[in-house]
């Protein structure tokens, strides 16, 4: 299935783009949606664990399986107020 | 009420938005751009969101405060987009019967919004630098 991920801030500029596409098998898991993230991306690796991931607007762990039409978002370290 | 503009903040809006009758103390935070950070002169600051899950955030910091101490109202209000030095990134306003509970409630919402919201600033500096905050 293709996931579509927002990324945000930093995320958005290591990645040089605002959202991304990944090809994932059906089942896959967000530790899944990360590794595939991080071999398209290599330079998202500077964030690590602290890029967390979002799946219908809710921070999900990272055994939370995907389904097609997820709304999925990498969320960097935040810093509003 | 929850807000997330790109318009100017007005604190006074903020404050009225809260205000009640019953309620005898309005507790309020301003967050605001300050000129300098990390040493450096400030040039602006940009402030970008994931817009719907901030709000429902927001929306989950609300009903937390609420659960936890006795209010009248609560407002937040975040502006987006690009901020010059002394203007209002963040207002809160909270009502209730008494200050404690005003207080206390209106001090956890700025320090939960700025654990768990997801909204982001940009520190553009004098010398043409920038980074993530």
């Amino acid at each position: 299935m293709r996931v579509e991920v927002r990324l945000f801030a930093v995320a958005g500029d290591l990645a040089g783009r605002r959202t991304v596409e990944v090809e994932l098998p059906a089942g896959a898991t967000v530790a899944d949606l990360r590794r595939a993230l991080t071999g398209q991306w290599p330079a998202l690796e500077a964030l690590g664990p602290r890029l967390l991931i979002a799946v219908n607007q809710d921070y999900a762990p990272d055994d939370r399986v995907l389904a097609p039409g997820d709304e999925v978002a990498g969320i960097p370290p935040v810093s509003g107020g | 009420m929850i807000r997330l503009t790109r318009e100017p903040i007005e604190a006074g809006q903020v404050i009225q938005a809260v205000q009640r009758p019953a309620c005898g103390a309005v507790a309020v935070f301003l967050g605001t751009v300050r000129d300098h950070s990390q040493g450096k002169a400030v040039a602006w600051l940009e402030y970008e969101a994931y817009e719907p899950m901030a709000e429902r955030r927001l929306s989950d910091l609300l009903a937390e405060a609420r659960s936890r101490w006795a209010l009248g109202e609560m407002a937040i209000v975040h502006r987006l987009g690009r901020l010059a030095v002394g203007e209002t990134s963040v207002a809160i306003a909270v009502s209730a019967a008494h200050r404690a509970e005003a207080l206390a409630a209106c001090g956890f919402l700025i320090d939960r919004l700025k654990q768990i919201v997801p909204i982001w600033k940009k520190e553009v500096w004098q010398d043409g630098t920038s980074a993530w905050a």
